[in-house]
């Protein structure tokens, strides 16, 4: 179960993005492209699998082939556990900041 | 499992890995890349020292441990292998031997190897690294870091099947799962093949991983982590460079059986069935059929050098397998038993002929010819049948020639000639010991110690030389040295303390020579460890004389010494000539005759009985005299002429009778001091014939005429 929370350019995930939730994320993550600038709160992501990490990544270049980077702040620990666990940190060029209050930079 | 019989597997075991480490250790010096037979020593010890710890046989697994752990170092290039070295190797090779021995006998360490034992592990610290390794913990031996890529961790490289999703699985868990198996040196996550746009599927998986782990899991292990998704996913999975080293090892372990190349991968642990599977499918499916070696090596990064010697291990066990197929192991005995009943055969083929003969039926005859010929050509089936290399023999003097150059600290190279020289197994059994003797005193007599050679302007290297080779009818062995020769003027006046000559008798150099032979004999100056205790050449002649062989000493003072051992090629059953004195029938070694002649015209001088035989002048003696048969000469004598060695000399007989299969059998104890005569056989008639000895009945005839006007010995002792 995952929902889409917009206030401003700042979209919250909160719930699960995994396999079940990647065809519907990827519907919606593209419909609020269109509404640039868009930054993700991470937050609230308990679960990230292989396919919730690839619709990440398929956004992050997205927004960068549109000229309009997307920033992802706020990682919960799910994601960055799997963040490092695959040593992506880099390729998505966020930075990583653990408490979860923070604002996105 | 019957743990005897385990034991006796292990003891075999053994020998063998000791069998080859000597042979290892004692090629290693003429060897300009010995990185072969240092693995095979180490192997061979580090495979004892396992077994060993098995069976709980703690002295040679500490013993072992010692060893391995200096040839450790050499393996690793640390220490040089030197003339020391090796020597220290075989004298622990020795020592195993005797530890493995004693097993054999029951005894865990045998009373008195234990100080050996110590004395060489004393030996060997200084060789350790450090000072003094601790020897009851058993080291792994560390494979070298190698300069230019090294890889000490399992190299993982995976792309997912796109449905790999949609299945059910997640990449992400098997990399979890892999960091429990060990630490994830490198991870690098590709995601370049993720479509842009529309085209992203995003419940298929674009994921690949390129992964370096550290981990001790086995190929098998970490195949395992990828069992569901490697169907459709491409997993390749790299050993670490200390993996490959050990399938190397573990490859060459393996029993040398008829495998096929991926069993023998799979069994070394470098592939596992899926991944031999996976490369059978891709040879079943590719046009031009690479070799399934060359797909692993290509396709699923199996190292290449595991796969040549997985090659080598299969090409090894097929020339073995071939090799097998050729040679069929028979015992002694049932060859010993054809050979008897050959004999007999021979003996009933021959009275055959003569009834037939007396019958005057030709077309029996002629059957019986034809039953001859294959009656020989059995014989000399056979006989070829018992007929070993004595190159065997010769090898073992390897060994002996070292050790004994080494303790007497003279530098001595052996050279082997004609070692594919065959003759009679029964033979090669006691020639053993003679020719070892002969050797022994070669080296410690014969050759001068450095500082003698250097003075007489020799190499500093002396060289003993084996040489096998045939002559009419027998084998002539050589061992040659290139020392000193023998002193006559010694000799001599060693024997004339002994009274074994006059003073002021005037012998030829041959019968100084001989008397090396004498009981007793020994004019080694200082007795050594060798040789020179008493017992001496005496020995060996007596062996000789029991094999109805002959020793010739040829001798140049200052320039070395050559004994010329000469034997018969067999001693069961030789084609002979039979010939008639009086009534008797005595019967000659067919090859050993020259010619046969009326002694008539040929005669030079009755007196000093020799023959002109066309300008060359030979000595005869008259075999009715030298066994005092009865009876008178008769009006004409005929003339065998026979060579033995170099020396040739005429036979008188009285009548001629042709040709004849002989069986020679023993004479009994009671004949045996009877000269001129070496065995009995038995005729076509059923009467005995007596087989006569020519390499005596040559020597006879020489000193005859070496000493005119003396009485000819009576041969018969038993008349």
């Amino acid at each position: 179960m995952l929902t889409f929370i917009r206030s401003g350019p700042v979209l919250k995930l909160e719930g699960e993005l995994t396999i079940f939730e990647a065809g519907e994320a990827r519907a919606r993550l593209r419909e609020e492209l269109h509404q640039a600038p868009l930054e993700l709160d991470l937050s609230g992501v308990t679960e990230v699998d292989t396919a919730g990490i690839q619709v990440l990544l398929w956004l992050k270049r997205e927004g960068k082939a549109a000229g309009t980077p997307v920033p992802f702040g706020n990682h919960s620990p799910a994601v960055v556990e799997v963040l490092d666990l695959l040593h992506l940190t880099g390729a998505f060029g966020d930075t990583l900041v653990i408490a979860p209050t923070s604002h996105p930079s | 499992m019957d743990m005897d019989q385990v034991k006796q597997t292990f003891i075999a075991e053994c020998r063998e890995l000791l069998e080859a480490m000597e042979e290892a250790l004692l090629g290693l010096e003429d060897q300009a890349e010995p990185a072969e037979s240092i693995n095979a020593i180490f192997r061979a010890v580090h495979t004892i020292k396992g077994s060993a710890g098995l069976f709980g046989l703690d002295p040679i697994v500490r013993f072992a441990h010692t060893v391995e752990s200096v040839m450790d170092r050499v393996r690793g290039g640390q220490l040089a292998l030197g003339g020391e070295l090796v020597g220290l190797f075989l004298a622990c090779h020795d020592h195993l031997v005797a530890l493995i021995q004693g097993i054999s006998a029951g005894e865990a360490e045998p009373e008195g190897l234990a100080a050996e034992g110590d004395r060489l592990l004393e030996a060997l610290v200084p060789w350790l690294e450090g000072s003094v390794a601790t020897l009851a913990e058993p080291v792994r031996p560390e494979v070298a870091a190698r300069p230019g890529g090294t890889r000490d961790h399992w190299h993982l490289s995976v792309r997912f099947a796109p449905t790999v999703l949609q299945l059910g699985m997640d990449p992400l868990s098997f990399v979890r799962f892999l960091g429990t198996l060990g630490r994830m040196v490198h991870m690098h996550a590709i995601l370049d093949g993720l479509p842009a746009g529309g085209a992203f599927d995003p419940e298929q998986c674009y994921l690949g991983l390129e992964m370096d782990l550290e981990t001790d899991a086995d190929r098998k292990t970490l195949e395992d982590v990828f069992e569901f998704v490697r169907e459709e996913s491409r997993v390749r999975l790299i050993p670490p460079q200390a993996k490959v080293e050990e399938y190397l090892a573990l490859i060459r372990e393996l029993p040398d059986e008829e495998h096929l190349l991926g069993e023998i991968l799979v069994a070394g642990g470098c592939i596992t069935e899926y991944d031999l599977a996976e490369a059978l499918r891709v040879q079943r499916e590719e046009e031009d059929g690479r070799k399934v070696g060359t797909i692993l090596v290509q396709d699923q990064d199996v190292p290449a050098p595991v796969v040549a010697a997985a090659l080598e291990k299969q090409k090894k066990a097929q020339d073995r397998q071939a090799g097998e197929l050729k040679i069929v192991k028979v015992s002694a005995d049932k060859l010993d038993k054809l050979v008897d009943l050959v004999g007999e055969l021979v003996i009933a083929g021959a009275s055959a002929q003569t009834r037939a003969a007396g019958a005057r039926d030709g077309s029996l005859l002629e059957s019986l010819t034809v039953v001859n010929k294959l009656v020989e050509e059995i014989r000399d089936n056979a006989l070829s049948l018992r007929m070993v290399q004595i190159g065997e023999t010769f090898a073992r003097f390897r060994r002996v020639v070292r050790d004994v150059s080494k303790e007497l600290g003279k530098a001595i190279d052996l050279e082997v000639q004609g070692a594919e020289t065959e003759l009679d197994k029964s033979i090669v059994e006691k020639l053993a010991d003679p020719l070892m003797h002969i050797v022994r005193n070669a080296i410690d007599h014969g050759i001068e110690t450095l500082e003698v050679r250097r003075a007489r302007g020799k190499p500093d290297t002396g060289s003993l030389a084996l040489n096998a080779f045939h002559e009419s009818g027998s084998i002539v062995i050589e061992v040659s040295d290139d020392g000193g020769g023998l002193d006559r003027a010694r000799i001599l006046r060693k024997a004339v303390e002994r009274g074994l000559v006059q003073e002021g008798a005037e012998l030829s150099d041959a019968e100084i020579n001989a008397m090396i032979f004498e009981p007793g004999f020994s004019t080694a100056a200082a007795v050594t460890n060798l040789s020179g205790r008493g017992v001496g050449m005496d020995v060996v002649r007596r062996n000789i004389d029991e094999l109805r062989g002959t020793i010739e000493v040829e001798s140049y003072e200052g320039a070395g010494t050559t004994i010329r051992l000469r034997l018969p090629l067999t001693l069961a059953i030789i084609d002979g000539f039979m010939v008639g004195v009086g009534d008797t029938t005595y019967v000659v070694p067919l090859d050993m005759i020259i010619e046969c002649l009326d002694l008539g015209p040929f005669l030079e001088s009755e007196e000093n009985h020799l023959i002109n035989l066309r300008g060359e002048v030979l000595p005869f003696l008259r075999l009715r005299e030298v066994l005092g048969s009865p009876g008178e000469r008769p009006a004409r004598e005929r003339v065998v002429v026979v060579q033995f060695g170099e020396t040739r000399a005429g036979i008188v007989v009285d009548r001629l009778l042709g040709e004849f299969q002989t069986v020679i059998k023993p004479l009994g104890s009671l004949f045996q001091h009877l000269r001129g005569v070496g065995g009995s056989t038995i005729l076509g008639s059923g009467r005995v014939a007596l087989v006569l000895d020519v390499p005596q009945l040559v020597q006879l005839a020489s000193e005859s005429r070496a000493h005119p006007g003396r009485d000819l010995p009576a041969l018969s002792t038993n008349r």
